[in-house]
C-alpha cells in the first residue's frame, strides 16, 4: 500500500518535476536568446579592455621601487575605466541609433518612470567597485610605504622594499636616517639644490647610488616647489617654512629629469634638474671628488 | 503652505525699457536678467577662449618663444578665473537658473528681484575690472588658485585687482543662491509639491546651499590673502610665520564645491532635455533628487584630495580618497538614469540631443579619471601635470560646456520664438567634439609622462602631442563660427517655433514663446507630471 501511494504520489512529483526542468528549459533557452546578444558584447568589451589595460603602455620607464607598485595599481584602474567608459558609450549610441525617432512614428516612448531592482543595482554594484579600488589603493599606499609613521626610522630592521614616504613633519635634523644617503634639498626661484651633508658639499645635480635607499628632507627658500621624477612616480611639494620628507630607492642606473611641478614663477617651465642613479662605485667616486674636508673651528 | 506673491506688481512697468533696449537695463525681470547673464557670460567665454588660444601656441613649440613668461602666467591665470567664475558659474547657475525656475515653480518671479538684478549687475565690472588688471601692471599671475607666497610676491596691483573682483564674483554668486532657496522653497504655485518639480529645480537647490555655504569661506580667504599682500599681516606669509597649506585648505574648501557649483546645475539642464528629446519620462526621479543630495554632502567633505601632495598626513590622505570615490556612487546612478531615459524613447536625433549625448561620453571619460585621481597612490604621480588639465576639462568643458550649447539649442526656440538651424548645430556640435577630444585627450599622455601644468616650456620629446592638443583647440575655436553664424541668422531669419516646438510638458514650454512679461496671460499651470511622456500626452496627438 505504502509503495503504491508512493508510486502513484511520485508519478504525480515526477509529473511535476518534468514540467519544472522543461519551465527551466524554457527560461534558459529565452534568458540567451535574448541576451545572448547582450552576453556576447559584454564579453567583448571585457575582453578587448583587458587587451588594452595589458598592451598599451601610457607611463615611462619604471626607476624606483615605487614604480612597478604604482603601474600595478595604474593598470587595474585603467582597465576598470576603459570597461565602463566603453560600455557606456556603446549603451549611449546604440540608444541612439536603436531606439531614434523614425520619420513614420508618431507619439511618445514607453512611459517607463523607473525600475526600483534595477537602480538598487547600479547604485550597490558601483559602490563595492568603489570600495574595492579603495581598498586596494590603500593597499598600494601602504606597499610605497606610505602609511609609515614620518618621525621614525625603521632602518634596524628594514630592507630596501621598507621605506617612509612622502608627508610633512615638524623635523628636527637627527630624524633623517642615519644609516641611508640622506640629502638635504633647497628648492628657490628656480632652481633645486642638494646639500650632501656627509661630505659637506652642495651640488646642482641629483647623484645617488642605485638600490639604496635615498632619505631627502627638502625645504623651500621662497615659495611653494615641488619635486618630482616621473620615472619614479614620486612627488612631493617642497613648502617654505615646513620641511617635507620624501624617500625613495632608485633600481635602474641611468638620468632622469627632476621637474618642479607647483606654478613657482615666470621660469616654473623651465625649474629642472637631473637626478643620476649610478652604480655604487661610480657613486663613491663622485662622491669623493666634491667632498670636502670639515672646516674645525 | 506657499506663498503666492506678485513681485512685479510694485515694479512701474511703464518706466522699463521696451525692446532690445531693456538687455541693457536695470530690469528686474527675472527672464532679462537670465539671457544678460547668458550673453554676459558668452562675451567672457570668448575672451577666455583667445586666451586659451594663445596657450596652444605658445605650447605648439617647446620653447617659450610666443610671449614673455609673465605674460604666459597672467593669460593661464586670466583663462581659469574668466571660466570658472565669468562663464560657467554665471551661466549654469546665473543664466538657466533666472530663466527657469520662476517657470519651474509656478512664480511670476524669483523671490528677491531687486538683489537678482544687483547681482547680475556685479558681473561685468569685475569682469572688466578682472580683464583691465592687464593694463595696470599686470594682471595676476599665480594661477587661478592664488597660491601663497607666490600670490603675495607677484606685482600686487594685479592680484589685487584679482581678489576685489572674484570677491565681487562671489558676492553676486551668494545673492543668487539666496534667490533661489527663496524661490524654490518658498514661491511654488499652490498645490505644486516638492517632488513633483523638475529635476533642474532640485540641482538648482543644491547647487545653491553649496553656494551659500562654501563660497563666503572663498571670500573670507581672500580678504585674509590681500591683507597679506596690502598689510604685512602673516596670515598665509612663512616669512611672518603664515601657514601656506592653511590657504590650501580653505581655498579648497570652497574651490572643490566649486566643481559641483559648475556641474550640478548641468545635471539639473541634461535631466530636462534628455526626456523631452527622447519622448521618455526621466528614469529614476526619486534617485536623482536623492543623489542630487547626495553629492552636495559628499562635496563639502572631499576638499584635500587637491593637497595630496602638499604634505597632508596618511590619515588625512586615506579619508578623502575614500571621500571623493564615493561621490562617484550618486554620480554614476546620475548617468545609467539617464542611459535608461534614453532606451526605448523615440529620441530626435536634433543638436540639443547630440550635445548631450556628447556631454554623457565626456562626463564618463572625466569621470572615470576623476576616481583615478582620488587615490592618493595615483595621484601622487600626476597630481599638478597635463593629466589633471585634462581630467578636469573633460569635467567643465566636455561636461558643463557641451550642457551650456544643448540647453542653448533646446531652449532658444522659448527665448526668441524662432528655431535655430539644424544643419549648423549638427556641425556645431561634431567641430566641437573632435576638436575637445583632439585636445584633451593627447593631454592625459603627458601629464603621466612627465609634463606638469602651467608652463611655458617643455621636453622637446613631447612637442608632436602638444601640437595634436593644439590642433584640437584651433578646431574648437572654429566650432565657435557655425554656433554665431547660427545664433545670428536665427535671431533675424529663423523659422517660427510655436509655443512649444519640442512638445515639452514642463511649465515653462505651456505659455508663449517669448513668455510674456509676468510668464502667463492667466494663472500659472499646476504641472504634475513635468515628465509625463508616453502617458495621456502621446493620446491626444
Amino acid at each position: 500500500m505504502n509503495l503504491n501511494n508512493f508510486l502513484l504520489t511520485n508519478d504525480a512529483g515526477l509529473k511535476k518535476l518534468n514540467m519544472l526542468r522543461i519551465y527551466i528549459q524554457i527560461i534558459i533557452n529565452q534568458l540567451l536568446n535574448k541576451n545572448i546578444y547582450l552576453i556576447l558584447i559584454i564579453s567583448l568589451v571585457f575582453s578587448i579592455s583587458f587587451w588594452i589595460g595589458f598592451n598599451v603602455n601610457l607611463l615611462p620607464e619604471e626607476a624606483s621601487i615605487n614604480a612597478p607598485i604604482y603601474d600595478e595599481l595604474f593598470k587595474i584602474l585603467f582597465i576598470i575605466g576603459l570597461i565602463i567608459f566603453i560600455g557606456m558609450t556603446i549603451a549611449v549610441i546604440y540608444s541612439l541609433f536603436k531606439f531614434r525617432k523614425r520619420n513614420d512614428q508618431i507619439g511618445d516612448g514607453i512611459a517607463l518612470e523607473g525600475n526600483l531592482s534595477l537602480e538598487i543595482v547600479w547604485t550597490i554594484i558601483p559602490s563595492i567597485i568603489v570600495l574595492l579600488i579603495g581598498l586596494y589603493s590603500y593597499n598600494i599606499y601602504d606597499r610605497m610605504g606610505g602609511m609609515k609613521e614620518l618621525n621614525h626610522n625603521h632602518e634596524m630592521m628594514s630592507s630596501n622594499t621598507e621605506k617612509i614616504w612622502a608627508g610633512i613633519s615638524q623635523v628636527s635634523d637627527n630624524e633623517i636616517a642615519i644609516n641611508n644617503l640622506s640629502i638635504e634639498v633647497s628648492a628657490m626661484q628656480f632652481a633645486f639644490l642638494f646639500n650632501y651633508p656627509k661630505g659637506n658639499f652642495i651640488s646642482g645635480e641629483l647623484h645617488v647610488p642605485v638600490d639604496q635607499k635615498v632619505s631627502m628632507k627638502m625645504e623651500s627658500k621662497d615659495v611653494i616647489h615641488a619635486f618630482w621624477v616621473p620615472e619614479f612616480r614620486i612627488k612631493q611639494d617642497i613648502i617654505p617654512g615646513q620641511p617635507t620628507i620624501l624617500n625613495f630607492t632608485p633600481t635602474k642606473v641611468g638620468k632622469y629629469p627632476i621637474i618642479c611641478a607647483e606654478l613657482c614663477g615666470p621660469y616654473h617651465g623651465g625649474m629642472r634638474a637631473s637626478i643620476i642613479v649610478e652604480e655604487e662605485s661610480d657613486y663613491n667616486e663622485w662622491f669623493n671628488k666634491n667632498k670636502k674636508p670639515e672646516v674645525n673651528l | 503652505m506657499t506663498i503666492s506673491i506678485d513681485p512685479q506688481k510694485t515694479n512701474n512697468e511703464s518706466l522699463q525699457p521696451k525692446g532690445w533696449l531693456r538687455y541693457f537695463s536695470f530690469s528686474l525681470d527675472h527672464k532679462v536678467i537670465g539671457i544678460q547673464y547668458l550673453v554676459c557670460g558668452f562675451l567672457f567665454y570668448l575672451i577666455g577662449g583667445t586666451l586659451a588660444s594663445a596657450i596652444r601656441i605658445e605650447l605648439a613649440s617647446p620653447m617659450s618663444d610666443f610671449m614673455p613668461r609673465d605674460v604666459y602666467n597672467q593669460v593661464l591665470t586670466l583663462h581659469g578665473t574668466i571660466m570658472i567664475f565669468l562663464w560657467i558659474v554665471p551661466v549654469v547657475n546665473g543664466a538657466f537658473g533666472n530663466y527657469l525656475i520662476p517657470f519651474y515653480v509656478g512664480a511670476r518671479d524669483m523671490a528677491f528681484p531687486r538683489l537678482n538684478a544687483v547681482a547680475f549687475w556685479l558681473i561685468p565690472p569685475s569682469g572688466l575690472m578682472l580683464v583691465a588688471s592687464y593694463f595696470v601692471e599686470g594682471a595676476a599671475q599665480a594661477g587661478w588658485t592664488a597660491y601663497p607666497p607666490l600670490s603675495i610676491t607677484t606685482p600686487q596691483s594685479g592680484q589685487i585687482i584679482w581678489i576685489l573682483s572674484v570677491l565681487l564674483l562671489g558676492g553676486s554668486s551668494i545673492f543668487g543662491g539666496i534667490n533661489f532657496i527663496a524661490t524654490i522653497i518658498k514661491l511654488r504655485r499652490p498645490g505644486l509639491k516638492l517632488m513633483q518639480l523638475p529635476m533642474y529645480c532640485w540641482a538648482m537647490l543644491g547647487t545653491s546651499l553649496l553656494v551659500v555655504l562654501s563660497t563666503p569661506v572663498l571670500a573670507g580667504t581672500l580678504i585674509l590673502l590681500s591683507f597679506d599682500i596690502i598689510a604685512n599681516t602673516g596670515f598665509f606669509n612663512p616669512v611672518l610665520g603664515g601657514n601656506v597649506v592653511v590657504y590650501q585648505h580653505l581655498f579648497w574648501f570652497y574651490s572643490h564645491p566649486a566643481v559641483y557649483i559648475m556641474v550640478l546645475p548641468a545635471f539639473g539642464l541634461v535631466s530636462e532635455i534628455l526626456p523631452v528629446h527622447a519622448r521618455k519620462p526621466l528614469f529614476g526621479y526619486t534617485t536623482m533628487v536623492f543623489s542630487i543630495m547626495g553629492i552636495v554632502v559628499l562635496g563639502l567633505v572631499v576638499w584635500a584630495h587637491h593637497m595630496f601632495t602638499s604634505g597632508t598626513p596618511p590619515w588625512m590622505r586615506l579619508f578623502f580618497t575614500i571621500a571623493t570615490a564615493f561621490i562617484a556612487v550618486p554620480t554614476g546612478i546620475k548617468f545609467f538614469n539617464w542611459v535608461a531615459t534614453l532606451w526605448g524613447g523615440r529620441i530626435s536625433i536634433n543638436s540639443a540631443m547630440l550635445f548631450s549625448c556628447g556631454f554623457i561620453i565626456n562626463f564618463v571619460f572625466g569621470g572615470i579619471t576623476g576616481v583615478a585621481l582620488a587615490q592618493v597612490p595615483f595621484d601622487i604621480h600626476v597630481h599638478d601635470t597635463y593629466f589633471v588639465v585634462a581630467h578636469f576639462h573633460y569635467i567643465v568643458y566636455g561636461g558643463t560646456v557641451f550642457i551650456i550649447f544643448s540647453s542653448i539649442y533646446h531652449w532658444f526656440p522659448k527665448v526668441t520664438g524662432k528655431m535655430l538651424n539644424e544643419k549648423l548645430g549638427i556641425l556645431h556640435f561634431i567641430v566641437t567634439f573632435i576638436g575637445f577630444n583632439l585636445c584633451f585627450a593627447p593631454q592625459h599622455w603627458l601629464g603621466l609622462n612627465g609634463m606638469p601644468r602651467r608652463v611655458a616650456e617643455y621636453d622637446p620629446q613631447f612637442q608632436f602631442v602638444n601640437q595634436i592638443s593644439s590642433l584640437g583647440a584651433l578646431l574648437m575655436a572654429i566650432s565657435t563660427i557655425p554656433f554665431l553664424i547660427n545664433i545670428f541668422l536665427s535671431v533675424r531669419n529663423g523659422k517660427d517655433a510655436g509655443d512649444n516646438p519640442w512638445n515639452a510638458l514642463t511649465p515653462e514650454w505651456l505659455t508663449s514663446s517669448p513668455p510674456p512679461v509676468e510668464n502667463w496671460e492667466g494663472e500659472a499651470p499646476l504641472v504634475e507630471e513635468p515628465y509625463g511622456y508616453g502617458k495621456e500626452f502621446s493620446e491626444q496627438k
